[in-house]
């Protein structure tokens, strides 16, 4: 099974609410996933120069303190550390291009969530509720998130496995689905470098997304290209900088809903996720289409 | 009628449950409240499921999964959309969507009437096996698969795939059909059609559409269980 939501913030009000709204949504798509939780939100971009990094370490005592102190001997400054749950958010002055390669290289103790300005992804095994509580979700503001409860199917209950998978800076993607060609993509997707951190078939298709990006492709078209290159069943949220997009498979089995009104966008596997928004029983509400990709960014919003 | 003479449960303050199980309870009971008005369902599945008695349901609001299903005799009306599986397995009765209902309405129901006022997605009517469905606006890919018997009436456009490996069932679309599935043929509209047709509209109250706008559908009967050398495979 696995739930998914995502939410566009088209006022200041549900901006500044938009974890509590997520969090409400992520609640009820509990029992679709209760196994993992994750959200990746879009908020507080960072100076231009700087980069902001979301770091996971299973020690939920980790000496944070001293990777900060590392990252700002290599790059100049004093970064920024701020815990939530067993992550932790890092503002450093270099660009992610930058630190996020330094992390991976020289610091593999540690997880690297996300890279990027404005992104920060979250994301732990357990349940819903618990996830919801452990990061503080309710209190944090921001643009526009997308969040993923899982019910692991193709490979195991990981912190790696779970959603949302990071496709490049400032990008995600979650899921609802299972893919069945995952194994040869992977093997031609590595012999192009991209590097896995799983057996996770979703972590595959993130990885064609930041491959397709990387030769060149735009959010679109590369999410126009798992219709050709995806074999499986699929509902995908992809969030980046500027909004989210989604897309459903050509059988399209996995469920998913969109609603609108003047506040907000949301898309859910369920009505009941978005239920839970304001004014949610008078907003347009419509399923996607099969094999069609609905994208919402930031410009186009007045 | 007034609001006031329906029984009214809250789907905010009544765990599903209990809902459903006085909806139950009415089966072979003359005396209970007939007229139900149920509000807040805010997508919970499962809502009015299973009734087998001579009801009136009206649902303030968007139901979730499996609303109506396996439906006896009631009559039940969603004042909003419905999500997957909406009346699904019906055998009698009456189940209308205002709005657009999700995938595979009335999957497998053996009789009865389903009238959707909105759209469906994809597989409405797969596998029926007696009911009639009437939609008002257009369905999705793959609707009718393996439809058995019963009437599949579209007022709007039908999606790929329409009817594919279907039996004995009829299909009548006014508007676009984006593709037939396997062994699905358009076939001539006779008298007896156009009446069919009338009466649909008739049942499900839908106007300014005329039966001779629309075509009709059904199957070949080419594909291999249809053929009587393979009678002794079975």
């Amino acid at each position: 099974m696995c739930g998914i939501v995502g939410l566009f913030a088209k006022s200041p009000e549900i901006e500044r609410d938009l974890g509590r709204h997520v969090a409400a949504m992520l609640g009820q798509m509990s029992d679709r996933g209760p196994d993992s939780a994750g959200v990746a939100i879009y908020r507080e971009p960072v100076a231009a120069g700087f980069s902001k990094l979301v770091l996971q370490h299973p020690d939920l005592a980790h000496d944070w303190e001293s990777l900060a102190a590392d990252l700002g001997r290599m790059f100049g400054g004093e970064p920024s550390l701020e815990r939530r749950g067993n992550h932790a958010v890092l503002v450093v002055a270099a660009e992610a291009a930058e630190t996020e390669p330094f992390v991976r290289a020289h610091h593999p103790e540690v997880r690297v969530m996300s890279a990027g300005s404005v992104i920060e992804i979250y994301k732990e095994t357990g349940r819903p509720e618990a996830f919801i509580e452990q990061f503080a979700l309710a209190e944090l503001s921001g643009t526009h998130a997308l969040g993923h409860t899982r019910m692991a199917t193709e490979s195991k209950v990981t912190t790696e496995g779970s959603h949302p998978f990071s496709t490049g800076l400032d990008l995600c993607l979650v899921h609802n689905g299972s893919l069945s060609n995952h194994g040869p993509l992977r093997r031609l997707l590595q012999r192009r470098g991209i590097e896995f951190q799983s057996l996770n078939d979703t972590e595959v298709a993130a990885g064609y997304l930041t491959w397709r990006m990387r030769e060149g492709a735009d959010l679109r078209t590369a999410m126009e290209g798992c219709l050709e290159d995806l074999d499986g069943f699929y509902t995908f949220a992809v969030g980046s900088a500027e909004g989210f997009a989604v897309l459903r498979d050509p059988i399209a089995c996995k469920p998913a809903v969109m609603a609108e009104n003047d506040d907000w966008v949301a898309m859910a596997s369920e009505y009941r996720a978005i239920a839970v928004l304001p004014g949610a029983s008078t907003a347009r509400s419509w399923e996607p289409s099969p094999a069609t990709v609905y994208a919402w960014e930031r410009e186009r919003v007045a | 009628m007034s609001v006031a003479e329906r029984e009214t449960v809250d789907l905010a303050t009544t765990p599903l449950r209990e809902l459903n199980q006085r909806l139950h309870d009415l089966a072979g009971d003359a005396h209970g409240p007939r007229r139900w008005r149920i509000t807040n369902p805010n997508g919970t599945h499962a809502v009015a499921c299973g009734l087998d008695a001579e009801l009136e349901v009206e649902i303030d609001g968007h139901v979730g999964y499996y609303c109506a299903g396996m439906n006896k005799t009631a009559i039940v009306r969603v004042h909003g959309n419905a999500g997957p599986g909406v009346a699904e397995n019906m055998m009698s009765g009456r189940v209308e969507i205002d709005g657009d209902a999700s995938q595979y309405a009335g999957a497998t129901a053996h009789g009865g009437l389903l009238v959707v006022h909105g759209n469906t997605s994809s597989r409405c009517g797969i596998s029926m096996k007696g009911v009639d469905i009437c939609v008002r606006g257009d369905i999705g890919h793959l609707s009718a698969f393996m439809a058995q018997t019963g009437r599949l009436l579209v007022c709007g456009d039908a999606g790929e795939a329409l009817g594919d490996s279907m039996y004995e069932a009829r299909i009548y679309v006014r508007g676009e059909v984006a593709g037939l599935g396997a062994d699905c043929i358009e076939k001539e509209m006779r008298p007896k059609h156009l009446a069919d047709v009338a009466e649909l509209i008739e049942q499900a109250g839908f106007d300014g559409v005329r039966p001779e706008e629309f075509r009709r559908y059904g199957s070949a009967r080419q594909l291999y269980t249809f053929k009587i050398d393979n009678a002794g495979a079975y």
